[in-house]
């Protein structure tokens, strides 16, 4: 046992503290990714009373979604990342097969099938468990590869990732499709795959773009495309949203209008301020000040994340924690971009603050495996 | 999966390059959060003022508060116009998801016809503005649709303040009555003044004093939510009511009046002698002019323009007589003042009159005459035409065209009323300019019994008689007797703010005769027509407890009642004469003079005259004696 014996030399206040952290690590707890979660969340509680038009239902809902993830995040983070590893196969096999079922006998709105009831546990949506079930399969097959990837590898891991995501996109379910094949590749720029493919890939996709316009993307997603590109084109119609949410950002200035007293969010002019659009809720009330608290979080938690990856031992816990933590990154990104108007609109909730339960739990997962990749005892697999 | 030889797991070359892609990872984070900050930088700092602008623009409304309509009394303080809140249902378009099934569903609650249905899709909207579907909603639409609400997003009931008439027919020519403002009036008016509001006064006093009435609009900022309902009023600017009018008019007589000629075309005016107030002015028949005020249907309006008996027309002063016999007593003191008779003329009359050289005989109404020794007071009372006859050639035209008009004849009378006709008082220049001929002898004398050219509004009639009854006192017709500035709320008591008189009476300039004797001289003649037993107007002065004076009139069919829509199948009645009478009383101190015309009424003593009767009696008594319509 080299690191008690190095503990033991220490002097005494330091002797507490390595203690703490042993308590914390034997605990399987991140402690400071949970105190960083959980100054989001209730942050995330404050604006969606606001933004929810000051609904107590959706707050209570929100807060027991809140409470299940947690409790979901700190299980997995006791699991035993092997056996994640072994299993990933089965996991992904499963998951995929539950979105080849929702295609079938799904639910949801809006003409879109997204949701899955199965007797006996809440609704959900298969991607959600998508998001958490990809990065696993892609970290666990190129756990076994020679990296930088090669060929061949890259090949499969291509195939790994599009299955879901045209299953999603079947669904259609634009965002989310988007979310799980960056998470995916993801996984393949951390596991240090050639800039040469990420260079190619980048020109097949512009020079498929006139084919994708003509024959893939539909008639509102262009619309959503044009209007980003010219958003005044149709301010009452389609640039609506985009209109409205920038006007609610930009009028909340330097210290925002202060909480419940936003005009754009509290008359209704902001559309979805509960969920896609609820950080022009906390920009308009809290200011560019709020704003960049809410982003200094997000900030801390993602290097919480890549440090995370970068500590741990085996590529398997490096390339997954790294993946979570970049998809993560990329929600934060993807929304606050769209909501401020230089990306189209597409449906990505800003995680861990838009209402909604399967996006939080899956979330959570993710960080609960995090911490499991952050507390894995070093002895046992050292 | 086998791992080819020479290709073993480098674990520490993995872990280099996996670090390599993390540190990079780090870059890009910050990059990105950078581009956020900046973003929303740019947006809430760069752009604040913008986005403020633009986010009160949505939310703050100006609105338009308009004035309430000034009310219109009577003398008595009765009301004539009034504004009544009116409830119309509206719908927001984008709010409701299914337009048709909504729109079936609320037919299933309240009457609602294709028509409006049809009119409420066609009407130009502006994204989240609720649209009219439905007005005058009754209590009971209100309370269904109430009740119903939850489930009718998008549905809203809307109040406004809409002009009722509560007296519409017997009033409907003379308060004249409000509507939608056409493209006409919308290039005249001012259209600020009109923020708010979709009607204007059309006619009568609601026309003539539209900007009393009107009032001064006044704005308010309110915040609407997105979908425009208000929640709060952020700042106020009170409009100032508009002016209440209180008229000479006494809804007594008007009723009277009106329901003494209901089923008649006629025309009936009274004045106050002292100051020329309209007491009574009605116009028969009439319509409801509250079917104009939020608009009439296009079958009601073919209704009453169509009509034979032209309902619109206000026969009280567009209308334009021959005066027949009425003109009499100032004709007769014409004679008077110029010595052309005097008490002593007295004249044979065999039933006819004729010219020296020429053939032609003017026939007497009387058959046979009136007999010998026939006198001016006589040919008054009894109306001997051709008395007339001979007075008038002896007069000739231009001292009876001077005369005349110094009574008000042949000009506008300038009654505070829209659209009034002049009449006409023809003159040997008329003649010449409008037909191109000269005067003949033989007009002379048609003039001189109220025919021929000769053409009198009611209205006209009426001053005539009320400069009579005064003995030359010229007045101003006026329907207007005080302005008032609107009660205003202070200390939650009710306070008159200030009163304004009306234009009153007096031109200054009365018609003097060398010998008032001669104002006697036609009063007794006048009194006769009513009191003499052989007067022509006898009939109504039985159970009468004071003395009044009048002259009856039968005026040959001409002018408007012979009007080519006609149907042939109605020429018959429409050929017979028109009634009319003048009179005043009491015949002591004159205050009030009447003058009633009833088409193709045949006598004036018969249709006209009981009219006159009735009014004085309202007036003088306060009721209406008993008196049996009296046929001569």
């Amino acid at each position: 046992m080299p690191n008690r014996d190095f503990i033991r030399q220490l002097p005494g206040g330091d002797v507490e503290l390595k203690q703490r952290e042993l308590f914390w690590h034997k605990l399987h707890i991140d402690w400071p990714l949970l105190i960083l979660l959980m100054m989001v969340t209730a942050l995330g509680l404050v604006i969606l009373y606001s933004g929810s038009g000051q609904s107590l239902h959706y707050v209570k809902r929100q807060s027991v979604a809140f409470a299940v993830a947690y409790a979901v995040m700190l299980s997995i983070a006791q699991m035993n990342m092997l056996m994640i590893k072994r299993w990933a196969p089965f996991f992904y096999l499963g998951g995929v097969l539950l979105l080849v079922l929702v295609l079938f006998v799904g639910s949801g709105a809006k003409g879109a099938q997204r949701w899955l009831s199965i007797p006996g546990l809440p609704r959900f949506q298969p991607s959600e468990i998508m998001k958490v079930v990809l990065p696993i399969a892609m970290a666990a097959y190129f756990d076994k590869r020679i990296l930088p990837p090669q060929f061949k590898h890259f090949c499969w891991s291509i195939v790994i990732v599009m299955i879901p995501t045209i299953l999603i996109l079947r669904e259609p379910d634009l965002g989310t499709a988007i979310l799980i094949a960056v998470s995916g590749i993801s996984v393949l720029f951390l596991a240090g795959l050639h800039w040469g493919y990420f260079a190619i890939s980048g020109l097949v996709t512009l020079c498929s773009t006139p084919v994708l316009w003509f024959y893939v993307l539909k008639e509102y997603q262009k619309q959503r495309i044009i209007t980003l590109l010219n958003p005044n084109t149709d301010v009452f119609g389609a640039g609506w949203n985009i209109f409205q949410s920038k006007t609610a950002i930009g009028s909340g200035g330097v210290y925002g209008k202060g909480w419940l007293k936003g005009t754009q969010s509290q008359l209704d002019f902001l559309p979805e301020s509960h969920t896609d659009f609820i950080i022009a809720v906390l920009a308009e009330e809290k200011g560019l000040i709020g704003v960049i608290v809410l982003l200094s979080l997000y900030l801390m938690i993602v290097i919480r994340g890549l440090y995370i990856s970068m500590r741990a031992q085996e590529t398997f816990g490096r390339l997954l924690a790294g993946s979570i933590t970049l998809t993560f990154f990329v929600y934060i990104v993807v929304n606050m971009l769209m909501v401020s108007g230089l990306l189209p609109v597409v449906g990505v909730p800003l995680p861990l603050v838009s209402h909604g339960g399967t996006s939080i739990v899956s979330l959570m997962c993710g960080f609960g495996m995090l911490m499991a990749i952050g507390t894995e005892d070093r002895k046992l697999t050292a | 999966m086998s791992e080819p030889i020479g290709q073993l797991k480098d674990k520490h070359g993995d872990y280099r390059t996996f670090l390599k892609r993390i540190l990079l990872s780090f870059f890009f984070v910050l990059v990105l959060f950078i581009v956020i900050f900046t973003r929303f930088y740019n947006l809430q700092v760069t752009n604040y003022a913008d986005h403020t602008t633009q986010s009160d623009r949505n939310r703050i409304h100006r609105q338009a508060v308009p004035a309430t309509r000034g009310l219109i009394f009577d003398r008595n303080g009765e009301l004539l116009a009034e504004n009544r809140p009116s409830y119309s249902l509206t719908i927001v378009r984008e709010r409701v998801k299914d337009l048709d099934s909504m729109l079936s569903e609320l037919r299933k609650l309240v009457s609602i016809t294709d028509q409006q249905i049809e009119k409420f899709k066609q009407r130009p909207r502006i994204p989240f503005q609720s649209v009219p579907l439905r007005y005058n909603l009754s209590e009971t639409d209100i309370a269904i649709i109430g009740v119903n609400r939850y489930r009718l997003p998008g549905v809203e009931v809307e109040a406004r303040l809409v002009r009722h008439y509560p007296h519409a027919e017997i009033f409907a020519h003379t308060i004249g009555y409000v509507g939608r403002i056409n493209e006409r009036e919308l290039k005249e008016i001012d259209r600020n003044a009109y923020q708010g509001l979709d009607t204007i006064g059309k006619r009568g006093i609601e026309k003539f004093y539209e900007r009393e009435l009107l009032g001064i609009v006044g704005y308010q900022d309110v915040e609407t939510n997105a979908r425009g309902r208000v929640i709060k009023v952020l700042k106020r600017h009170d409009p100032v009511p508009g002016k209440n009018l209180i008229t000479h008019l006494d809804l007594g007589m008007q009723r009277v009046a009106y329901e003494a000629v209901k089923g008649e075309r006629a025309a009936v005016v009274a004045l106050d002698v002292k100051t020329g107030g309209v007491l009574a002015i009605v116009s028969t028949p009439s319509f409801d002019s509250n079917l104009f005020v939020t608009g009439i249907s296009i079958n009601d309006y073919k209704e009453l323009r169509d009509s034979p008996d032209l309902p619109l027309f206000n026969r009280t002063m567009q209308g334009q007589y021959p005066p027949g016999s009425t003109i009499k007593p100032v004709l007769g003191l014409l004679g008077l003042e110029t010595g052309v008779v005097n008490e002593h003329t007295t004249i044979y009359d065999p039933g006819w009159y004729q010219l020296e050289n020429d053939d032609r005989r003017y026939r007497d109404w009387k058959r046979y005459g009136h007999g010998k020794s026939v006198d001016l007071r006589q040919a008054i009372a009894q109306s001997c035409d051709v008395f007339y006859y001979d007075m008038a050639f002896k007069l000739g035209i231009d001292r009876i065209h001077k005369f005349m008009v110094e009574f008000g004849l042949g000009d506008y009378t300038s009654i505070d009323q829209t659209s009034e006709r002049p009449g006409l008082m023809p003159s040997r220049d008329w003649k010449k300019h409008n037909r191109g001929q000269p005067w003949f002898p033989g007009e002379t004398l048609n003039t001189g019994i109220g025919q021929g050219y000769m053409l009198m509004t009611p209205i006209q009639l009426a001053v005539m008689t009320s400069i009579l009854a005064s003995r030359g006192e010229r007045i101003l017709p006026r329907v207007l007797k005080q302005i008032i500035e609107p009660l205003s709320e202070q200390n939650g008591q009710q306070q008159l703010a200030g009163v304004e008189f009306a234009e009153m009476v007096n031109t200054n300039n009365p018609i003097i005769l060398q010998s008032t004797a001669n104002w006697e001289y036609i009063f007794q003649a006048m009194e006769d027509v009513v009191h003499n037993r052989k007067g022509t107007a006898h009939g109504i002065s039985k159970g009468a407890t004071y003395r009044m004076a009048g002259k009856t009139g039968t005026a040959q069919v001409v002018g408007i009642a012979q009007d080519d829509k006609y149907d042939s199948s109605k020429l018959e009645k429409h050929k017979r004469d028109h009634a009319l009478f003048v009179g005043f009383a009491p015949l002591e101190d004159p205050q009030v003079a009447v003058a009633v015309i009833v088409e193709n009424g045949e006598h004036g003593s018969s249709s006209a005259a009981p009219v006159a009767r009735k009014l004085f009696d309202t007036y003088l008594l306060g009721r209406q004696a008993d008196m049996e319509p009296v046929i001569e």
